[in-house]
């Protein structure tokens, strides 16, 4: 069997499993529906954030990203890891402890007032909206790189771009364990996804780093392929690929790292699963095993990263661009031109490594490696299959979220109180529904590079959540007036920032081609949600501060979900009278 | 629980984990900022196994080390948990809206 009918092998297979899941995890209540009926075990929560959390941008761009910034690409991974430190040890166990349904509902409840609601449920959103544009998108390149030619027929013949089919059928399958199961379906389909993606994304890596070193283990064999890496590099005069700096200053490598971690803790569809599980002790372990998880796919990504980028080096400094062209060993190069990720038209005689591998698209390096390091076909199309897992199951998470913040914060708290159990369901699932068209509509309209699409709900979450969470939990007398002065602040300053620095991307047809500003106080796009984070902290402390402390039973909350057991009303009464 | 009277008040609970957060986050920054970051240049002059030691703290070493620091933040805090007599009673916390 050919590339061809092993990525079709994995996809069926894949999916159907997906489906079967959906089968089974059909739920009946809102419970179930947002929060999985909070039954949910440890381990199989850790593997649910997991998947949840990687996203296309993880499993198709990250290691292209970092195989082309070298050092600088640990922006990504320090950001997407350290992120879970923060949460695991400032906010998860105790907004398990408050245990609702969404981040809106914390965010509404602490700070008494449903403005507060209808502006975290309108950032959660947008947030959600940003993020999962990356992922559609994802399905797309997925589908036309290894798909294509079985849907190609069928795109014709109803006149449509291949990449729309495969965003169409991503779709119903969300819409089908979504729509049905909610956060339970959601979540065991997770499960599976993780176990899928993360057998796909090392299988390669092992097999790479083994022919190349020996050594079975990536995080083993980089320390042999580094120095020779480096050596190619100075040989063709590129920087060191181990040295830092080379494509960002010291300050913005700081400041998108921050950003990424602060944006991670703050992201509604990674908060919300910690719902899920039964206890605050349990939300903690599932914290743990959702970082291991992650780390896993993590450490082994600048292997995959460094691996794909001297074996195209290598090939580069011995066949040089023309010969690549025509070699038999570099026949990936070809396949992929096709789809126009690599533009070969641009190659000539005698160009230079940097020019070279400029004309590589960024998102193919993970998909592409099993092939340029010639691995059997059926690798090749567990990768394709491991893609659409980390990409779908990041659009469910999201889809979630969507839905949860208007159905339930936005319909149910807000517009119709009285709704009945049945009502609200209903209403979820139609949202859930609305919202996965839109999403599908993003995918086959795209905004942007997949990675950077993403790291920019990443500002908007640290600039707007993070803050007002951290704050919520660990200074009772953060009141409303602060909060929802800050929130507003940190996230129409970095929507504004962003918009001025790189809306000529999008608007490049319309004419504008220049950014407003290229950068703030030295700062770009990626990384200026750190300077909105600390205006959030700051406006949230002094407007706090000049204004009237929050009435007791909010304080009493504070104190509630600070220790794991329920207190009893007498033990909040001395802790009443200790703060006075 | 009140079977045994607790070894500690829950104020001591909150400030000795206040505490212990404060340290987690500063090794948070130290590895993940300071070493991987600031100070990655001249790091970089250390080999580690064949790669730059900056280098590998930040694409390695670091994300090895907010591994740990979840892990034991989960296992102190269970402890002080059942010292401070806070743990759970059950299995279940608290269903929504139990809390408030």
């Amino acid at each position: 069997m050919g590339i061809l009918g092993w990525t079709t092998f994995w996809v069926v297979v894949t999916f159907s499993l997906y489906i079967g899941i959906a089968i089974w995890s059909r739920v009946t209540s809102t419970k179930g529906f947002y929060v999985a009926g909070q039954g949910v075990p440890t381990l199989a929560n850790g593997m649910a954030v997991g998947a949840d959390w990687m996203s296309a941008a993880s499993f198709i761009s990250m290691a292209g990203l970092v195989s082309f910034m070298g050092f600088d690409g640990s922006v990504y991974l320090m950001g997407w890891t350290g992120g879970y430190v923060l949460l695991a040890i400032l906010l998860a166990p105790f907004l398990r402890k408050f245990g609702e349904y969404t981040v809106p509902d914390f965010v509404g409840k602490r700070y008494y007032s449903n403005y507060a609601r209808v502006i975290a449920a309108i950032a959660a959103i947008f947030v959600s909206f940003t993020y999962v544009a990356g992922q559609m998108r994802g399905v797309g390149v997925v589908f036309s790189r290894f798909l294509g030619e079985l849907v190609e027929p069928l795109a014709t013949g109803i006149g449509v771009e291949v990449i729309t089919i495969g965003v169409v059928i991503g779709m119903a399958i969300v819409a089908t364990y979504a729509v049905l199961g909610g956060m339970k379906g959601i979540t065991y389909t997770q499960v599976a996804q993780y176990c899928v993606l993360i057998v796909a994304y090392t299988i390669p890596a092992v097999a790479i780093g083994f022919s190349l070193t020996g050594s079975p283990i990536p995080h083993v064999a980089i320390g042999e392929v580094l120095p020779q890496l480096d050596g190619l590099q100075q040989e063709l005069g590129l920087d060191m690929y181990s040295g830092p700096f080379a494509n960002l200053s010291m300050l913005n490598v700081f400041a998108i790292t921050f950003v990424l971690m602060a944006g991670t803790a703050g992201l509604p569809h990674v908060i919300v699963r910690f719902y899920t599980v039964k206890t605050v002790k349990s939300a903690r372990w599932s914290a743990l095993w959702a970082i291991v998880f992650i780390a896993i796919l993590y450490t082994v990504a600048p292997a995959v990263a460094m691996f794909s980028r001297y074996e195209i080096l290598q090939s580069f400094s011995e066949l040089g661009a023309m010969g690549m062209l025509e070699s038999p060993r570099t026949s990936w190069i070809q396949t992929w031109a096709a789809t126009g990720l690599i533009e070969t038209s641009q190659w000539s005689e005698g160009m230079s490594a940097n020019a070279l591998l400029d004309t590589i698209d960024r998102d193919i390096i993970v998909l592409a490696t099993p092939e340029i390091a010639n691995l059997s076909p059926w690798v090749v199309g567990l990768v394709a299959a491991g893609g659409l897992a980390a990409a779908l199951s990041t659009a469910s998470g999201l889809m979630l979220v969507i839905s949860s913040s208007l159905a339930h914060d936005v319909y149910g708290e807000i517009i119709n109180p009285e709704a009945s159990e049945q009502q609200r369901l209903r209403v979820g699932r139609f949202i859930i529904f609305v919202a996965i068209i839109g999403a599908g509509l993003l995918g086959i309209y795209p905004l942007g590079f997949v990675a950077e699409v993403v790291a920019f709900a990443f500002g908007l979450a640290a600039a707007s959540f993070f803050p007002i969470l951290v704050l919520g939990i660990f200074w009772k007398r953060c009141n409303k007036e602060g909060a929802i002065a800050g929130i507003v602040t940190g996230l129409s300053f970095t929507f504004i920032m962003i918009i001025m620095m790189r809306a000529h991307v999008a608007l490049a047809e319309f004419g504008v081609t220049e950014p407003v500003f290229e950068t703030f106080l030295g700062i770009n796009a990626q990384g200026i949600g750190l300077v909105g984070m600390i205006l959030n902290f700051v406006v949230t402390y002094f407007v706090t501060i000049n204004t009237e402390e929050p009435p007791q039973e909010v304080q009493d909350l504070v104190e509630q979900i600070r220790y794991p057991r329920t207190l009893t009303a007498e033990e909040l009464g001395e802790a009443a009278q200790s703060d006075s | 629980m009140a079977n045994n009277a607790p070894e500690i008040d829950r104020e001591t609970y909150w400030r000795t984990l206040m505490r212990r957060t404060l340290i987690l986050l500063t090794v948070w920054f130290i590895t993940g900022y300071v070493m991987s970051i600031f100070l990655a240049e001249p790091l970089n002059n250390i080999d580690f196994g064949g790669i730059p030691f900056g280098f590998w703290m930040a694409q390695q070493g670091s994300i090895f080390v907010f591994v740990s620091l979840v892990l034991i933040y989960a296992i102190a805090t269970g402890q002080l948990d059942r010292q401070a007599g806070v743990e759970e009673d059950d299995d279940s916390t608290a269903a929504p809206g139990a809390a408030h």
